[in-house]
């Protein structure tokens, strides 16, 4: 426990710069979507009072924004509004208006009548009524909305790295994708002390301020203002390029760090989610992102993948990996199996992902209109010698390789097939595998390298030079510790890789991403 | 100065107020008596505008006061609520000086005013730096009375002022409005329902029910002459006491023998009321007291003498 927690400081220490901006940011999305929530709810909760029967709409509408998911709703916001702060800010002050609302329209029905009805006897005019009587009174109910909404901000505002606005989560998300407790912790508990930090001044605001109110009400604005400073934009300041990278293509050796220390590559980042950072490409809100070399969205988007010149990204060839005992069972499946060796290259495992993620075609027409493509289709020969347990992973790619394993099997043996496809990750796949409850799934050699068999870094150095010797050393490793083996490659290498828009990579002229440094650091 | 000629107020289908009339003259203290929902909250909120008639017009020194600004016409009338309506959030200097703010009087002009009222009312100085929950109902309540009559208007209105005091409070706070030279010289309307209250206080009474005036007059008109059976039943309760409180001895002066006052004996105003008379023979413990009019000319009466006058009296209002 006790040296978790000193690599956890460590952690933090090391990454202090970094910690420091993310809660600026942090802080300033907050309070920016906080500061336009007040000066939005305010005027429009008094408003209601004024006219009671638009209360009920108004306290509607916002309530139902309230339920919005977050990340939902910040994913309405990129088609309106982009990628970066402008939709973060517009999503977290949507959730902060409600209670804000609700709180002014409270405290100011609730001010004692006959304060008020002495306040208009006494000759004020409205305005006088409103500022000097009824704002002052129902200051504590509206302070304890304001309370509210920083508290949900401030826990909404992790998401904000999803749409790469900043702000601590780019730590929380990065270190669930990395698996990294610490940095996830180094997000999670500034962020968690932040809410509770500001819920405790505020509250002390509310307690402080009721007598003298008068001053408290020139204090708030100017401190929301202050604290709206804390964030600044990121806008393309200092690279002519802005680049999105996953938190977890941030944090690895095989990614971001790997740009920086290989190729020098020096480019504005920011950190994104992998659902909106194709779409945000083609939009040309961002200019390069991590992504998939096979993902569909590569060819929906009109994306080119970048030559990897200096070869940081591991390989990650697919082949299908078998026990050695189902080989020794089914006699012809290790032929039947390598039919599809080299017959799937990058292009066209995009072009098949683009038919089920983009077209949301179903995998097993995908697969039955590539096999009659390649004439390798044939129809099932209805077999009865024996079932074979075919397993997949949960993603689109791994779902077309399945069936169309799955076909040529029916096709060409007398084995009858069962499916376990959705296994969740690589971990629940293999060990499905080496249990006996499947027979073979899809697998890349980088995974097996890096995940299943969990190689040195001196290791990892040395056999990930060339996709042989990647996938000799997987070959040999797995069949000495698991007696699995791995048959040969299908073709494509489906690894880690910096992508531009086609158009923009032609006018630039960069093919590779040594082409991509050189272009950033000309002046 | 006052003149309320046929106004109205409907609410929705329900008519609070069915076209009343009546004038108030100047300096006079004129009560709005009557059960809770009989309309007379809603008439004294017109008089300033709280609540805008249906129909019907209202004068101020013979001004319409629908043709001047609602604000500028409020900073001219007095306010007293039941529950009242002090600032909370003001300490009681601040909440006494709302109207001179307004009208934008010099601070030094507003803190000798306020030090003047807080002594004719006798509150502490200080309590000018305290906030309204920290006060008594009692205090409280002057210091309501202390913000309307800051900038001296010529026109007070109350809503039920002592109603939420309790009954001694009330009697204490009742002399002591009785007492108070600067509400002499204003022309106020009261609303109320208590009957006591109506009595004490006020100069004439309109009686009110269901939006409409019953009866109008001084209180012994009231109740030696009761215009009909809703007016007779409605001081029934309290009928003896309140007749001994609505007849002076000066009425009773003529109906008096002529006896010349006796030296021993303690001298009691005609001014005074029959009530306060009795009281006066209950404490002196003695035969007989003597009563002086405008200071010149004595009489003495004994308790025998007093209660024959005033059943005379009787006889002949009812006459």
């Amino acid at each position: 426990m006790n040296e978790h927690q000193q690599s956890l400081w460590e952690f933090m220490q090391q990454q202090a710069g970094k910690l420091a901006v993310q809660t600026m940011q942090h802080i300033g999305l907050t309070f920016i979507s906080l500061f336009i929530a007040v000066i939005i709810g305010l005027p429009l909760g008094i408003f209601i009072t004024r006219k009671v029967k638009l209360s009920g709409p108004v306290l509607g509408i916002a309530g139902i924004l309230q339920t919005i998911p977050s990340i939902a709703l910040l994913g309405f916001m990129i088609p309106l509004l982009g990628i970066g702060a402008r939709p973060a800010i517009v999503a977290l002050l949507l959730y902060a208006l409600l209670p804000i609302i609700r709180n002014t329209y409270t405290g100011i029905t609730g001010v004692d009548a006959s304060v008020k009805e002495a306040a208009i006897a006494m000759g004020m005019s409205k305005w006088q009524v409103l500022f000097k009587v009824e704002l002052p009174l129902a200051m504590p109910v509206i302070l304890a909305g304001i309370r509210t909404a920083t508290v949900i901000n401030v826990g909404v505002a992790t998401l904000a790295s999803y749409i790469a606005a900043g702000g601590l989560g780019e730590f929380i998300f990065g270190g669930i994708s990395l698996n990294n407790t610490n940095m996830i912790l180094a997000g999670a508990i500034p962020a968690a002390l932040l809410a509770i930090i500001f819920d405790f001044l505020l509250s002390r605001v509310q307690k402080l301020n009721f007598k003298k109110i008068r001053n408290g009400t020139y204090a708030l604005p100017v401190l929301l203002v202050l604290l709206s400073s804390f964030y600044f934009i990121p806008s393309a300041y200092g690279s002519k390029l802005t680049a999105g990278f996953t938190p977890e293509f941030m944090g690895r050796q095989d990614g971001n760090l790997g740009l920086e220390s290989k190729y020098g590559l020096k480019i504005h980042t920011v950190v994104i989610s992998d659902a909106v950072m194709y779409k945000a490409a083609f939009e040309k809100e961002l200019d390069v992102i991590s992504g998939y070399s096979t993902d569909g969205r590569l060819k929906a988007y009109g994306l080119v993948v970048l030559d990897d010149d200096k070869s940081i990204f591991p390989p990650y060839y697919a082949a299908p990996i078998v026990r050695d005992e189902s080989l020794k069972k089914f006699p012809d499946l290790e032929k039947t199996l390598n039919l599809l060796s080299g017959e799937i290259n990058d292009s066209v495992m995009t072009e098949l992902n683009y038919h089920t993620d983009y077209l949301h075609q179903s995998p097993e027409r995908v697969a039955k209109d590539f096999l009659e493509a390649k004439k390798l289709y044939k129809p099932s020969r209805e077999g009865t010698a024996g079932i074979i347990r075919i397993g997949s992973k949960i993603f689109g790619e791994q779902y077309i390789l399945a069936n169309i394993y799955s076909m040529l099997i029916k096709g060409y043996t007398n084995y009858d097939v069962a499916t376990k496809t959705g296994l969740g990750g690589t971990k629940i796949c293999f060990d499905a595998l080496t249990n006996d409850q499947i027979d073979f799934y899809p697998e890349y050699t980088g995974t097996g390298l890096l995940a299943i068999l969990q190689a040195s870094p001196k290791t990892v150095a040395q056999v990930t030079k060339s996709k042989d010797s990647t996938y000799n050393y997987v070959q040999r490793e797995f069949e000495k510790r698991y007696q699995v083996k791995w048959l040969r490659p299908i073709g494509f290498n489906n690894a880690y890789a910096l992508m531009m828009r086609r158009q923009q990579a032609k006018n630039l002229n960069i093919k590779t991403i040594s082409n991509l440094k050189r272009y950033l650091s000309s002046k | 100065m006052i003149k309320v000629d046929g106004i109205s107020k409907q609410f929705g289908k329900v008519k609070a107020v069915d076209a009343i009339s009546f004038e108030v003259q100047a300096q006079e203290n004129l009560i709005l008596l009557g059960t809770s929902g009989c309309g007379k909250t809603t008439t004294l909120k017109m008089i300033n505008r709280l609540i805008e008639p249906s129909q019907g017009n209202i004068y101020i020194n013979n001004k319409n006061i629908f043709e001047q600004q609602p604000e500028v016409l409020r900073r001219g009338i007095g306010y007293v609520l039941q529950n009242n309506g002090l600032f909370p959030h003001y300490t009681v200097a601040e909440n006494i000086a709302i109207v001179p703010q307004l009208l934008k009087w010099d601070k030094k002009k507003t803190e000798t005013r306020t030090a003047e009222l807080l002594e004719k009312l006798h509150l502490d100085k200080s309590y000018l730096h305290v906030y309204p929950n920290e006060l008594s109902g009692g205090q409280q309540q002057r210091v309501g009375l202390a913000r309307a009559l800051v900038s001296d208007p010529p026109v007070l209105l109350m809503d039920e002022p002592f109603g939420a005091l309790d009954n001694v409070t009330r009697s204490n706070i009742h002399k002591e409005f009785k007492a108070l030279d600067e509400l002499k010289r204003k022309t106020i309307i009261m609303v109320t329902h208590d009957v006591q209250e109506a009595f004490e206080l006020g100069d004439r009474i309109c009686l009110m029910d269901k939006g409409k005036i019953v009866q109008s007059g001084t209180p012994a008109e009231l109740l030696f002459s009761p215009a009909n059976e809703f007016a007779k039943d409605f001081l029934k309760d309290q009928r003896l006491q309140l007749e001994f409180r609505a007849v002076h001895l000066n009425d009773l002066w003529d109906l008096l023998p002529n006896l010349a006052p006796n030296n021993e004996a303690t001298s009691l105003s005609a001014d005074i009321d029959v009530w306060s008379a009795l009281e006066g023979f209950k404490f002196g413990n003695q035969e007989t007291v003597n009563v002086n009019r405008d200071n010149d000319q004595y009489k003495q009466v004994s308790f025998e003498q007093l209660m024959a006058a005033f059943y005379q009296y009787k006889k002949q209002a009812a006459a």
